[in-house]
């Protein structure tokens, strides 16, 4: 399963600016749904289900990484996107640092292998300090993609 | 260090869901508890045992078979307590 496979190009933020999990979340959420990859009227329902999620221990890893997800009936396959807060979020993180690179995903109930697989891979680009460096730069949606392209193709030095 | 004996169990995964970020979650912060190197192998691939981004490598499904390796003062008890938590297939009723 490749980045490219999963992340929704058109709902890349590289320039999130928000003060509070809950905002940056929901500008993720929105950005799928602008891009027509969920359905606004589905949006509430997962911000809600993300932030249920985050009750039990927020997904923020360390590194200066998060990854929100929750499953959700509304999607039939598994979709996410990427934000890049240039200013940090306070995701009350495992190490205590704001966060400054989000994955959030939306998977399927019943595609619990999917979901695993794109943990796997998300957090086998985010051990590579290139990655991390790069995408904390990016300054377009454009860069990103590219970015991921060249994860993709292991073209990304270790 | 050398020579320090390396302690090893095996165990497969029950879960549903997989080796999830909330059980993984468990495993960091109890193993952070004890004074000793956790490792989790998955074939020839290990993951530290105190990261969240390393054990999320490890893409354990239901059915994946894991070995669990530690040295240390307190590796053993690390091991059970770790293995405890694989036993009761990490419901703890402490935390998701």
């Amino acid at each position: 399963m490749k980045l490219t496979e999963f992340v929704v190009a058109d709902a890349i933020i590289p320039d999130l600016k928000a003060d509070t999990k809950e905002g940056a979340i929901r500008a993720m959420v929105a950005s799928l749904a602008a891009a027509g990859t969920i359905k606004a009227e589905d949006q509430e329902g997962i911000v809600a289900a993300i932030m249920k999620r985050e009750d039990l221990g927020s997904t923020g890893i360390g590194k200066g990484v998060a990854v929100p997800h929750t499953k959700h009936a509304s999607v039939d396959r598994l979709v996410s996107t990427i934000a890049i807060a240039k200013d940090g979020v306070d995701f009350a993180s495992l190490d205590g640092e704001d966060v400054h690179i989000l994955f959030l995903l939306v998977s399927p109930p019943d595609r619990p292998g999917d979901h695993l697989r794109a943990l796997e891979n998300i957090s086998k680009h985010l051990r590579n300090d290139n990655f991390c460096n790069f995408l904390k730069q990016a300054s377009s949606a454009k860069a990103v993609v590219d970015l991921l392209h060249e994860a993709d193709n292991n073209q990304l030095n270790h | 260090m050398e020579g320090e004996p390396v302690h090893v169990r095996e165990v497969t995964v029950n879960l549903e869901a997989g080796l999830h970020m909330t059980p993984l979650s468990q495993i960091v912060q109890l193993v952070q508890k004890y004074n000793c190197k956790m490792h989790i192998h998955k074939g020839a691939h290990a993951a530290d045992a105190t990261s969240m981004l390393d054990l999320m490598t490890l893409g354990a499904e239901r059915g994946t078979r894991l070995s669990i390796t530690a040295t240390g003062d307190q590796a053993e008890p690390a091991l059970d307590a770790v293995m405890r938590l694989f036993e009761a297939n990490f419901e703890t009723g402490l935390s998701h």
